[in-house]
């Protein structure tokens, strides 16, 4: 346990260069950054074939093609692409958020019921007003279940920006096994775990405000029809 | 034009009494419409046919007849491949879709209400996509949720915590929101279990009545048709009009056996549900209070039979003399000696069917008849019936 915890309660690793905040301010901002690229890719594509209905046999195929590339393998061949930098790690990441961001784009509003779709083309909406007023909102469960699922793999992964130089909570881990200083290693590895934990909480409450009330589980009021 | 004024039908059924003042808003002309899906099934087969503005038109048939089809082209949620639609004389396939869709009211099975909208919202769709603004969009809604019959309370709700008919009647009040001519319901009641329907369709009669919308509602139930149609539309497979006619002409003179089979048995029984029971005479009754001595009960026995009335005078049954016999003279006439009686003729609004099968479902022989308010105002016998059906045979009033 002491082995574990000793660096993680060390106050000196807490402050300065390199401390533990500026890691973990290094390790949000990578997320945060893979994530909002993998958004405004993933989810317009997602969005699209699930309201046209066509397509989606491709976009299942392209999201299983990224979920199967070894995320490790990517950050190697962009860095012998591109070089050292930030480049590399964040597209790996990237690759990494899409297929879960525009699957869950896709099944969410592809699954919202024809007879809504139908209803909302007949009182006079256009396309563009089905998609925003009405798909969007009803596939917001779905949508957010791809962020999230997106969020926690980034978030894990992040760690491999220290591999390619980077900063970030990886840093501990990577200098941990270089410098055989296991409580490093394990302190960076609880915090990853840690923050991982946090920004899955976070995101299930701001899921609670950006969702419909109409949209959660209806407990049945057993009453009667009339 | 049938100009059919009040005339209940049926068990029952309340016709929209029509304002006068209504605007001959809303014609329909169907043009040698054809539809022609991409695999080349025929849809719809030159459909010529136009709909009474102000008046409700069932389109009626089996499954595949087109008729789904032909209302939806009306609104262009499906394009016609020939001929022409207008809408008070405009083609509308000179309309852009959403506009012309939000000049239309539309109603589908299962409300297709939106989830993620409350109740007030999802009625304010319409107004707010016109651009009126959102106090002036939820102020509509919030009428208009009274004029559907459900409570102000409920417009903060979300579909889901509805029931089937309640959110059907919010579908209607989504279709009304800018109150335009035309309202098109697609099988808007098949997914409510039939006591529900009936109560919807008794309410959309009764909107009908002050609204005096053009209404083009389909439906495969040939009785759901007769019961709410102006006109009736009867399509056969393949898309082609089999005949289109006032319900009562349907039921007197179907065009050819697929009308016959499809309007279903007791075609005669249920047509007299089409006319106005003006001329039966009434015979009297000697009504016995709820509460009078058995005494007093036995003596107004008429042919072994006594019906019993409350103290507004409303019938609550009959007592026999069988029922009698077995209790003692001292006791009082109570609930436990009544037997149910039938159904009850109104005078006001019945029809010979009513007056037919109040005197056929009593247990005396004897139909129970009362006034509008529901006194009792005497009996009503089978004869009596097919007397005043002989009487208006010879009228021509009945269509041969």
């Amino acid at each position: 346990m002491n082995l574990l915890t000793s660096w993680l309660f060390d106050p000196t690793n807490w402050s300065g260069t390199g401390g533990i905040p500026q890691r973990l301010v290094e390790h949000l901002w990578y997320t945060a950054l893979a994530l909002a690229i993998a958004i405004v890719i993933g989810f317009p594509l997602g969005a699209l074939v699930g309201h046209t209905k066509r397509g989606g046999f491709v976009l299942v195929g392209a999201a299983n093609v990224l979920r199967a590339l070894p995320t490790v393998g990517v950050l190697t061949l962009v860095v012998l692409l591109a070089g050292i930098g930030l480049v590399p790690p964040i597209a790996a990441l990237t690759l990494l958020a899409i297929p879960p961001i525009m699957a869950g784009a896709y099944a969410g509003i592809q699954a919202v019921e024809p007879v809504v779709v139908d209803a909302a083309r007949g009182v006079g909406m256009t396309e563009r007003e089905v998609l925003f007023q009405v798909e969007i909102p009803n596939a917001m469960p779905l949508i957010f279940g791809g962020v999230r699922s997106a969020a926690l793999q980034v978030v894990a992964t992040a760690t491999i920006a220290a591999y390619v130089g980077l900063g970030g909570l990886g840093r501990y881990v990577f200098d941990g096994l270089a410098l055989h200083d296991y409580p490093q290693m394990a302190g960076g590895a609880i915090l990853v775990a840690v923050l991982a934990v946090l920004v899955e909480l976070v995101l299930t409450g701001v899921q609670r405000l950006v969702v419909s009330p109409g949209l959660r589980p209806v407990r049945t009021s057993g009453g009667t029809q009339r | 034009m049938v100009e059919r004024s009040a005339v209940v039908s049926g068990r029952g059924y309340c016709r929209p009494h029509y304002r006068d003042d209504r605007k001959d808003l809303g014609v329909i002309e169907f043009q040698a419409v054809t539809k022609r899906f991409d695999d080349g099934t025929v849809a719809v087969d030159e459909l010529d046919l136009t709909v009474d503005p102000g008046r409700i038109t069932v389109f009626v048939g089996p499954s595949g007849c087109g008729k789904t089809t032909s209302l939806r082209m009306i609104n262009r949620m499906i394009d016609l491949t020939s001929g022409s639609i207008l809408v008070d004389g405009k083609d509308v396939r000179q309309s852009d879709p959403p506009l012309l869709r939000r000049g239309i009211g539309y109603v589908i099975q299962q409300a297709g209400l939106f989830p993620h909208r409350t109740v007030l919202d999802n009625i304010a769709t319409v107004p707010v996509l016109a651009g009126w603004g959102r106090a002036k969009a939820r102020k509509r809604a919030e009428e208009l949720l009274e004029t559907v019959g459900l409570p102000a309370a409920m417009g903060r709700r979300y579909p889901a915590q509805l029931s089937g008919g309640q959110q059907q009647r919010v579908g209607v009040a989504r279709a009304l929101a800018v109150d335009p001519p035309v309202l098109l319901m697609d099988e808007p009641f098949s997914a409510v279990d039939p006591v529900v329907r009936e109560g919807l369709q008794d309410e959309l009669l009764r909107l009908q009545g002050e609204l005096g919308k053009t209404i083009v509602f389909v439906t495969h139930d040939i009785d759901e048709a007769i019961k709410l149609g102006d006109k009736v539309a009867v399509f056969r497979t393949g898309g082609i009009l089999a005949q289109y006619d006032t319900p009562a002409e349907l039921l007197a003179r179907p065009a050819d056996d697929f009308v016959t089979n499809f309007v279903g048995r007791d075609r005669g029984y249920r047509a007299l549900g089409f006319l106005t029971a003006g001329g039966l005479s009434l015979g009297e009754l000697a009504p016995v209070k709820v509460g009078a001595t058995v005494a007093e009960a036995r003596q107004a026995l008429r042919d072994g039979w006594a019906v019993v009335v409350d103290e507004r005078n409303h019938p609550c049954g009959w007592l026999s003399a069988d029922r009698l016999s077995s209790v003692d003279e001292s006791a009082t006439v109570d609930a436990d000696l009544l037997l149910a009686g039938g159904s009850l003729y109104d005078t006001e609004h019945g029809s010979l069917r009513s007056a037919l099968d109040a005197a056929l479902s009593s247990p005396s022989a004897l139909g129970v008849a009362v006034d509008g308010q529901g006194v009792l105002a005497g009996s009503i016998t089978a004869d009596e019936v097919l007397r005043a059906l002989a009487a208006a045979r010879t009228a021509g009033e009945v269509p041969q």
